[in-house]
């Protein structure tokens, strides 16, 4: 028997299905919505290269969102680019085996 | 549940922006660019009290751990060995799945679809990657690629070739479009033989893509 596949290949694609899944239940927008607008996103990829369904796959669904909660002013584009500023400071700041935290870019 | 750790993240993404080779590493290595904006995401959303972390433990545990295609061959072995099951399942397969407790999450309506001598029936989403959750879990990485999703409506007896599956001439293969409102499961034809075996026995000759419609069902 072969080794079943992973349900997600990185956690980053786990994550950014669940808060998908979550606000969709949370009533921010109907899955219809959510369909059309991924569907436009994967068929706009398409165009320039054959998408596998891996990574190029939750690389549309993550642009999807972002647009989609920038689109209804849930989340501001430009504090989410500080936000990812800030992790990015955090990853760098932090010892090699410490708990990555917000807190950390100031060091 | 043990939460997915963003220094998991560090030491299974083999290709790091951040990846030195040569001397011991100072601090975390940094994490991927999509996986530093889902991070942000995340911080945002939960500042903002529309997301709960908790929920997203949960929903990430259902879909790895707790929801398969072991349910869709729950479904199956059911429908192959209980005529009146059977019946109501063609009749109306949401209300038969939810009762089975595999209820979609997306209020999603669910269609079950039967192969015979006379039809073959494959499932696809060509706009995105529809597909029936609570039965199958997460669709495959082939089911969400530009090749399948393409492809399975012009050429599906191709498709099938290239999946292990020859069918007789004279069996039509039918394609069916999912979409966010409308999920399908097929039911593959009941193996030859297998008259004696029970819905457990039965279950395990059930795979995914039996289900989906790229295979069929396992022989004892």
């Amino acid at each position: 028997m072969t080794r079943p596949e992973p349900v997600f290949e990185e956690p980053w694609h786990a994550q950014v299905f669940a808060i998908t899944v979550h606000l969709n239940e949370t009533g921010l927008f109907t899955w219809q919505q959510w369909a059309e607008r991924f569907g436009a996103t994967l068929k706009r990829h398409g165009h320039h290269t054959r998408l596998n369904g891996g990574s190029d796959y939750f690389a549309a669904w993550l642009e999807t969102l972002e647009t989609l909660l920038g689109d209804t002013s849930v989340a501001d584009p430009a504090q989410l680019e500080t936000l990812r500023h800030a992790w990015e400071a955090a990853y760098l700041n932090t010892p090699h085996g410490a708990p990555v935290t917000l807190d950390a870019r100031a060091d | 549940m043990q939460r997915w750790t963003w220094l998991q993240a560090c030491v299974t993404i083999p290709l790091m922006p951040h990846d030195h080779a040569d001397h011991s590493h100072p601090h975390t290595l940094l994490p991927s660019d999509p996986a530093l904006r889902v991070k942000a995401l995340e911080t945002l959303l939960t500042q903002k009290g529309l997301i709960d972390p908790a929920a997203l433990d949960e929903i990430i545990d259902t879909y790895e751990n707790r929801i398969g295609p072991r349910n869709g061959a729950q479904v199956v072995a059911r429908a192959w060995s209980d005529p009146a099951f059977r019946e109501a399942l063609f009749e109306d397969a949401t209300a038969v799945v939810t009762q089975m407790g595999f209820y979609g999450r997306q209020g999603e309506h669910m269609v079950a679809v039967e192969n015979t001598d006379a039809v073959h029936n494959i499932v696809v989403c060509t706009l995105c990657s529809c597909y029936p959750w609570p039965l199958l879990g997460i669709p495959p990485g082939w089911y969400k690629s530009d090749a399948y999703r393409a492809r399975v409506v012009r050429e599906p007896r191709a498709v099938l070739a290239e999946f292990g599956v020859t069918l007789p001439a004279e069996t039509a293969v039918r394609v069916w479009d999912s979409t966010a409102e409308v999920r399908y499961l097929v039911i593959p034809q009941r193996p030859p033989n297998t008259e004696t075996l029970d819905e457990a026995a039965l279950m395990d000759l059930v795979t995914r893509d039996s289900m989906i419609g790229t295979g069929l069902a396992r022989q004892p």
